[in-house]
């Protein structure tokens, strides 16, 4: 398996990226880590004509701290925002769910916004990114747009960026509010069979769930609780319409989704 | 802008195990290849080619990193070492691949130089790791032959040997 031919640009500023972005559309791609588009290169799923590396790109490497939020740049590896060391303070859920995103020998070369960007089903990111409420900072040649998470995934490695668009940063909403998260996989780091977030909101709690319908879901289940609870819980399983696949059933799915809601549920409101 | 052009050899300068390469290669060249075919240096093995199975691992910049995900032309730059660094000059086995050999952490042998580059990583950082936090390591590697048990054990006692806690003369006898 090796990926088809492509041209190679090696991005020395922003605009350079944009420009290529504007006159190819979707015949470019940008590479990032790289870890999940070069396997799609190497199973020729994707076969761009030309590749757009933005790793150089200084302006494009901080997470910066502001009231109520925190912006990761597209060029933050996993590992690096792993490392950061106000993770634990200011963004306990993606600390929590981080080391569940592919592995150390894949974190090491992913990044945060590349990960947004490939929008798998079952990826951990996606999923803190729609729990915590967060933003996606998209850029073209035209303008700079920002778009809500629960705005921004649209199906499996389906997005609202357009083809002259690159993703410039995430912006997760910071909280100290309570937080869980689960996953369950069959090898840790492997896709996840489900992965559920809970966060502790203004007004009760939402349980984020990836892994079982085509995007990362988030609802909010206020203060229910006892069969109240199970019974909304239940209707949420079946409502992400879980599929059979060859990892598992769509009852099982629908079991994680109804047992774990409710331990994580548990756990951010004890 | 350069844009690097598909088919044609593009030049590429990195650090592999210490020494200088200045090459050129296709954009499309994976630095798995890079690294067997261009190099010749066929410790690095290739298993999946998708990221799953761990084999291709290398360190780039001292980080753990799947050769076979990553592009040779990403490369440019970086210091890249292979298991054919984990050896000394007179091809003695460095102390983690002697506790492989001590605790029969191999038998195919197909995984070993993968793993042993995320173990040398993760060592080079800290030497008092946790078994938890090597099998944490591990899952980024498929074994087909061991069940991974004498690889954790072997693990573990070369970190107790790099920590300075236990001698070889004293494992070996």
């Amino acid at each position: 398996m090796k990926p088809a031919a492509f041209d190679y640009v090696r991005a020395e500023s922003l605009d350079e990226a944009l420009e290529v972005l504007r006159n190819e559309g979707s015949n470019a791609r940008i590479i990032a880590g790289g870890q999940s588009l070069m396997p799609m290169l190497n199973m020729r799923l994707a076969k761009p004509r030309v590749l757009v590396d933005i790793m150089r790109l200084e302006g494009l490497r901080n997470i910066t701290s502001s009231p109520g939020s925190i912006a990761v740049g597209a060029a933050i590896r996993q590992a690096e925002l792993l490392e950061w060391p106000s993770l634990d303070r200011e963004l306990k859920l993606v600390s929590l769910a981080l080391p569940w995103t592919g592995h150390a020998q894949t974190r090491s070369r992913g990044t945060i916004c590349g990960s947004i960007a490939h929008a798998d089903p079952s990826a951990e990111i996606p999923l803190a990114l729609l729990a915590l409420g967060g933003n996606v900072v998209l850029r073209s040649m035209r303008k700079r747009r920002r778009v809500a998470a629960r705005d921004f995934f649209l199906g499996v490695m389906a997005t609202d960026r357009n083809d002259d668009e690159l993703i410039e940063a995430v912006e997760f909403s910071a909280t100290n509010r309570r937080c869980a998260f689960r996953e369950v996989a069959r090898r840790h780091g492997d896709f996840a069979i489900v992965a559920c977030a809970a966060v502790k909101i203004e007004r009760g709690t939402r349980l984020a769930v990836g892994g079982v319908a085509d995007m990362p879901v988030a609802r909010d289940f206020g203060t229910l609780e006892g069969s109240a609870l199970d019974d909304a819980l239940n209707a949420f399983a079946y409502d992400l319409d879980a599929r059979d696949d060859f990892h598992a059933t769509a009852r099982y799915r629908r079991d994680l989704v109804r047992t774990i809601g409710r331990e994580l549920i548990a756990e951010v409101t004890q | 802008m350069t844009r690097m052009a598909a088919g044609q050899h593009q030049r590429i300068r990195f650090t592999l195990n210490g020494e200088a390469v200045d090459r050129a290669c296709e954009p499309r060249l994976l630095l798995t290849d890079f690294i067997r075919h261009e190099i010749g240096a066929t410790g690095t093995h290739v298993g999946c080619e998708h990221g799953i199975c761990g084999a291709c691992t290398v360190t780039i910049d001292g980080q753990p990193a799947r050769a076979c995900l990553t592009l040779t032309l990403q490369v440019e730059g970086c210091e890249v070492r292979t298991i054919e660094g984990l050896a000394d000059k007179q091809g003695r086995l460095g102390v983690l691949q002697s506790a492989f050999q001590r605790q029969h952490a191999l038998q195919c042998g197909f995984c070993t130089a993968g793993i042993l580059m995320s173990l040398d990583a993760l060592f080079a950082k800290r030497t008092d790791a946790t078994e938890a936090e090597i099998r944490d390591v591990l899952t980024g590697h498929l074994c087909r032959c061991t069940g991974y048990a004498p690889i954790v054990r072997a693990a573990l006692e070369a970190a107790a040997e790099l920590r300075g806690e236990i001698h070889r003369e004293v494992v070996d006898a």
